[in-house]
């Protein structure tokens, strides 16, 4: 990859996209936090009325998350690489520049509907998919915006070939529209029987069939917003970042088509001892270890093209978070499959050993690299060299510390609930009470809430380091924008 | 191939296209008529229970609750017995839940009553010390919505051929209809002596005049679902 750009990128859409990245992740975040600490402590239940109970803020906490921080910064990140790699600017074209502005706005106004709707408890229930009919329409017209805006920038693109990153791009627009259309048919009851309440709907499918479409979209979900268009950030800003190329191609190839193949057979560990068909389970169970291979082969294609450089960990902040991040990767693909184990799902499904493993991957690899790609793209949007490397160090430890809190409490908290379940005395009878599974679990609750403290102070930082680039970071000349590594005030 | 289609992004979408498509159909097609085939004794919910279903799922019970047996001695000992494709035949959406933060509720109507449940809702740390339940007294002010729900009845009847009025055959032989009024009116006085037999085993007075006066509370409806899981 050259560092010299001749084209003047318009980057417009880029920057609605990173303020709305950071604005959702503050939001969805300290929903999580604050959820978090219910869990510990019941009380904090009643301090907004109904609208603040834990079973309504949970979805807002999913959904702010998903599709609020990591879906603006996939937007972010596509309207900012896209341009580079293809070597077209949006601004050749006013048409595809004024899909981009109203994929924006579509998109914003969908998320600020979900959060109202969420908090009066207008939702389907399904994880994920909780938006009613109307809303779902809504997704669907700015996910149609996206959809042209990658195949319109790809049919005026210079670069003939399509780099690694746009081919994961595709594939996450592709995919998530197959499942958002399949998972979410459902009849309106309004124009069936003409009273009720207009935005109410039944789904399509029901019981077993309801469940087993849940999850091959809730799993696939995961796979389409939370890896793929994050695998296209790190195939791009990795290699510009430290300056070495892609460690192989045959590697990225082979990742890229074996994760195609295996992700979607992988929903059906959600559902193992349920009621679904018996070979649906082990088909869900097999592949999912079988996507050990081509999710460790994007990871280890990524940390091989650091070969030589290892010493930008220790210079660079942002390699320090896409390293890591990586790492996270590496271990939350290998959890899942392991838990993915008939007889590891029977102990671990229900427990908190799964919001354990989830937030593995959402705060240390999607949550990291999100942070990585703003923080590398800031200087080149605003032409401002980034405020503070120290504010970067800061975050980072602080926010490490926080996942390692958070996994390590809910692993622990995971499995003495699975364990208290099934404990028999010596008669065969059941030794605990439920209740007596909650209660132990309070002081991991509350160690949980505390690292999703840490990490959300580091959102904070985050944010604040970005304010401060904008407002104050120094302006910097073309050549120093056009290098690898981000310009940052060293000493600050 | 591979550098072929890199240069050739609609072919490239149609093969990435067909490849993630592929393991759904595989996976998801050959089952479905087996699956949405009811157990013997399985009834469609009556109109109460639906209204008080959509506030377990407008409160989002389901994010603690779920609601799946798994065939395993310790918890067919704690819940009763393991759970069936055929009992969740008329459940639109299915709500088996993926985090068990408080017990599973699939048949929870077998151990637990009204009068419990009344001051559970109401307060669960009073009735489980320890409990990290949220209490749900919004419920037992504000009215339950029993067009919508009379809505759902009306499109699962009609779209999904549910059988209402129709009789049903239990597992002791016997036989049973589940009533779906003509009008909504007619419905909504179905609802109500449903409630009434409810609202008799309570104790709140502001519950008892709403549901004398034609009204019903939330909790109510929820208490006539959580009744009916069995
Ligand atoms: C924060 C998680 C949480 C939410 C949300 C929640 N519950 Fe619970 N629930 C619990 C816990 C923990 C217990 C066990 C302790 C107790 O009985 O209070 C429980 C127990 C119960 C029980 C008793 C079950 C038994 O076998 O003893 C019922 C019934 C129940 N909940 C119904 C509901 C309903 C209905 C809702 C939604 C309006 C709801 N819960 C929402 C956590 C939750
Ligand atoms: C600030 C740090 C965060 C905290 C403290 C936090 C906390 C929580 C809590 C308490 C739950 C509910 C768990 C339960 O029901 O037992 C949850 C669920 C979830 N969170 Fe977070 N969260 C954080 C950040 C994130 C991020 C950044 C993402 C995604 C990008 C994310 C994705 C999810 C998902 C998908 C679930 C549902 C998990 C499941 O159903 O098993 N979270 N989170």
């Amino acid at each position: 990859m050259g560092n010299q750009n001749p084209l003047a990128y318009d980057y417009t859409v880029a920057k609605w996209f990173l303020w709305a990245t950071i604005a959702f992740g503050i939001i969805g975040m300290t929903v999580g936090v604050f959820i978090a600490f219910q869990m510990a402590f019941p009380e904090l239940n009643y301090l907004f009325g109904e609208y603040g109970t834990f079973s309504r803020l949970r979805p807002l906490h999913t959904n702010g998350v998903a599709f609020g921080f990591t879906m603006s910064g996939i937007f972010a990140t596509w309207y900012y690489v896209g341009q580079r790699v293809l070597k077209v600017s949006m601004a050749e074209s006013s048409f595809l520049m004024a899909v981009g502005k109203l994929h924006f706005i579509v998109y914003v106004l969908t998320i600020l509907l979900a959060v109202v709707t969420l908090l009066s408890g207008i939702t389907t229930s399904k994880e994920y998919a909780e938006l009613e009919w109307p809303l779902d329409l809504m997704v669907t017209l700015f996910w149609v915006l996206w959809g042209v805006s990658i195949f319109g920038l790809i049919g005026i693109r210079r670069e003939r070939t399509l780099y690694i990153s746009i081919w994961y791009y595709i594939a996450a627009f592709l995919a998530v529209a197959m499942l958002h259309v399949f998972n979410n048919m459902e009849v309106p009851t309004y124009f069936v029987a003409g009273v009720g309440d207009w935005y109410h709907s039944v789904s399509l499918y029901a019981g077993t069939n309801d469940a087993l479409v849940q999850w091959w979209y809730g799993h696939n979900a995961v796979a389409f917003v939370f890896t793929t268009p994050i695998v296209a950030m790190i195939y791009y800003f990795l290699p510009k970042e430290s300056g070495q190329a892609v460690y192989s191609y045959k590697l990225s190839l082979l990742s890229f088509w074996g994760l195609m193949f295996v992700y979607l057979w992988a929903g059906g560990h959600h559902l193992i001892y349920s009621t679904v068909p018996d070979w649906m389970q082990t088909m869900g169970s097999v592949f999912s270890i079988v996507l050990i291979l081509p999710s460790w082969g994007s990871a280890i294609n990524m940390l091989l093209t650091m070969k030589g450089e290892w010493e930008q960990l220790q210079s660079n902040p942002l390699i320090k978070f896409m390293v890591l991040g990586s790492t996270f990767y590496m271990l939350s693909t290998l959890e899942g499959p392991i838990q993915a184990i008939k007889s590891v799902n029977a102990l671990a499904h229900f427990t908190d050993w799964i919001p354990g493993h989830v937030h593995d991957g959402t705060l240390g690899w999607v949550g990291f690299m999100i942070i990585a790609a703003m923080y590398h793209m800031t200087p080149r949007l605003f032409k401002k060299e980034l405020y503070s490397k120290k504010l970067m160090e800061t975050q980072f430890w602080l926010q490490t510390m926080g996942i390692v809190l958070y996994f390590s409490s809910m692993w622990i908290a995971g499995i003495t609930q699975g364990m208290m379940w099934r404990a028999t005395d010596e008669f065969g009878n059941l030794s605990y009470s439920f209740i007596d599974t909650v209660t132990v679990l309070h002081p991991y609750y509350t160690i949980r809430a505390i690292g999703g403290a840490l990490y959300l102070i580091g959102i904070f930082i985050w944010a604040y380091n970005i304010y401060k680039t904008m407002k104050s970071g120094r302006e910097l000349e073309d050549a120093e924008v056009n290098v690898n590594k981000s310009p940052m005030a060293e000493n600050r | 191939m591979f550098h072929w289609l890199e240069e050739r992004p609609f072919f490239f979408a149609v093969g990435v296209f067909l490849v993630v498509s592929f393991a759904g159909l595989i996976e998801i097609l050959p089952n479905f008529a087996e699956a949405s085939r009811p157990t013997v004794g399985t009834k469609p919910y009556s109109g109460l229970q639906l209204a008080g279903r959509h506030v377990y799922i407008e409160d989002s019970c389901n994010a603690c609750h779920s609601q799946l047996i798994r065939p395993f001695k310790n918890e067919t000992d704690r819940y009763g017995m393991y759970s069936l494709s055929g009992e969740y035949a008329y459940d639109r959406p299915f709500l088996w839940g993926s985090k068990r933060t408080g017990p599973d509720l699939m048949r929870v109507g077998n151990y637990r009553t009204t009068d419990w449940h009344e001051n559970h809702m109401w307060d669960p740390l009073s009735v489980v010390p320890g409990s990290i339940m949220p209490a749900y007294k919004h419920q037992f002010t504000q009215n339950a919505d029993l067009e919508t729900a009379y809505a759902e009845m009306v499109t699962v009847q009609s779209v999904f051929g549910v059988p209402y009025n129709k009789p049903i055959t239990m597992k002791d032989g016997s036989s049973e209809t589940v009533k779906l009024g003509a009008s909504f009116e007619e419905e909504k006085a179905n609802m109500l002596a449903e409630a009434k037999l409810i609202a008799a085993d309570m104790k709140n007075q502001d519950v008892k005049d709403a549901v004398a006066n034609g009204e019903i509370p939330k909790i109510v409806a929820l208490i006539a679902y959580l009744n009916s899981l069995k």
